[in-house]
């Protein structure tokens, strides 16, 4: 299935673009597409504690996914 | 009791009936804390003096800076070098006299915070760094104050409300969100990452009205959800934000239980064991008695304001002139803050370097410590 990536922040900086879309297995949970991500951004790794929020609200990793589900990443920013 | 001239003064907001007399009445009975007078904390602190709170504190140890003004329309010109507190103070007053302003000159730390914070009845947080993001998020939960959140990076800005009290309980804090930091060099400060100079009138102006609304007990806050807005595209996501039951203070098991040494917290300690530093006053010292190879990876416009007479190679142009730097002797990486270095450090790591020592604070550190005479941007 199909799910759409959101990224602010440094997050946007290592997956190289606000929007994407991940294919990702039918029964994909959160954490896996953590690692995913990982896999395919090394430098994710330096962000896996960040929490993952699917349409809206924050989600643990044993989230189950949905096709077109809306991931959106918003690791922390501290400028003031 | 409301004066004359105080329904003179407020009558545009005193006319609307969500707010009216007594949300004016509320708004001078409270006392605000704003943490940090620069990009956030300027219009957070205009709009909270021109409303007509009746006390507000100022906590800013900084100095106006010729860079502040792109952004921090509170100050002027020929203010540079000066206190932001004392100048924003002055300003204010010209702007609403019935205001009584505290002036806290200093940094906010482990040792302070709870003693200033417990003096006002609500905190807002425009501090430019992590370290006092967690040090105030948490100082506000042990004092039970509500706490207006906001930060900004480049295009992006984000707001929350803290610990607002619900009555039974209190609302999310920020290590719902974000129980522990993530390595440093994943958050990058204005001065490393940028920002565009009308995002923290956004973002500041939308934390003055949350201000605003929990202390006049009026409208829906943020409380319990995290707003973030992208001025690049225009994206806006308000997310609901879940009670996390593994946060370290209000969490099932809470391990945090007094402040902490945050600066230690937010460096990470893995990162901080693997990276060998070198303090401004070491170099110094060094500099003195023997060559020292100095490697800088900033950019060449950031090297023409100042240097300290170091090979230039830009941190994405170190990797390919690897060639350029010995590895026979010890290589002292600066940057301007220390972020960027520790990240060529890191990629010259993988390439074999071990001889490799990172300037701390980089150039902003040495101006400050050993040459204030020297040009800051």
């Amino acid at each position: 299935m199909k799910i759409e990536i959101t990224a602010f922040g440094i997050a946007k900086d290592i997956l190289q673009q606000k929007q994407m879309v991940l294919d990702c297995a039918d029964s994909a949970m959160v954490g896996d597409v953590r690692a995913q991500l990982i896999q395919n951004f090394p430098d994710f790794e330096k962000l896996a504690s960040l929490k993952f929020a699917v349409n809206t609200e924050y989600v643990s990793d044993d989230y189950q996914l949905k096709s077109n589900d809306e991931v959106v990443l918003i690791p922390p920013v501290s400028g003031g | 009791m409301l004066s004359k001239e105080d329904y003179q003064r407020y009558n545009r907001q005193i006319i609307i009936p969500e707010f009216g007399e007594q949300g004016q009445e509320r708004l001078k009975k409270a006392s605000v804390l704003v943490i940090g007078a620069g990009g956030l904390g300027a219009p957070i602190l205009q709009y909270l003096t021109a409303a007509g709170v009746g006390h507000i504190g100022i906590v800013e140890f900084d100095e106006v800076s010729i860079s502040n003004l792109q952004r921090q329309i509170l100050y002027s010109s020929d203010q540079v070098g000066e206190s932001k507190a004392i100048k924003s103070a002055e300003r204010l007053e010209g702007l609403n006299p019935n205001v009584q302003f505290t002036i806290i000159k200093v940094a906010i730390t482990s040792q302070n915070a709870m003693q200033h914070i417990e003096r006002f009845d609500l905190v807002v947080d425009g501090s430019d760094n992590l370290a006092t993001r967690y040090l105030v998020n948490d100082a506000c939960f042990f004092l039970k104050k509500p706490l207006i959140y906001g930060a900004i990076f480049r295009f992006e800005g984000q707001v929350s409300v803290f610990n607002l009290d619900l009555g039974e309980d209190r609302g999310s804090n920020y290590r719902d969100l974000f129980p522990s930091p993530p390595p440093p060099e994943m958050v990058p400060s204005c001065s490393e990452g940028g920002v565009l100079g009308v995002l923290p009138g956004i973002i500041g102006s939308m934390m003055a009205n949350e201000a605003i609304k929990v202390i006049a007990q009026m409208g829906t806050t943020l409380s319990g959800k995290l707003f973030v807005f992208d001025a690049l595209d225009f994206s806006t996501y308000t997310l609901k934000i879940a009670k996390n039951p593994d946060n370290p203070l209000s969490g099932a098991n809470p391990s945090v239980t007094e402040l902490i040494d945050y600066e230690a917290f937010c460096m990470g300690n893995i990162e901080a064991k693997q990276l060998t530093e070198i303090s401004v006053q070491e170099l110094s010292d060094r500099l003195k008695e023997n060559e020292v190879f100095l490697l800088d990876v900033r950019e060449d416009y950031e090297y023409e304001i100042a240097n300290l007479g170091g090979v230039l190679i830009p941190l994405n142009k170190v990797i390919n002139q690897v060639d350029r730097i010995p590895k026979d002797k010890e290589v002292v990486v600066m940057c301007k803050m220390g972020g960027r270095s520790a990240k060529a450090i890191e990629l010259l790591s993988e390439q074999g370097f071990d001889n490799l020592v990172n300037l701390k604070g980089g150039i902003t550190a040495w101006q400050q410590e050993i040459d204030p005479s020297m040009d800051v941007y």
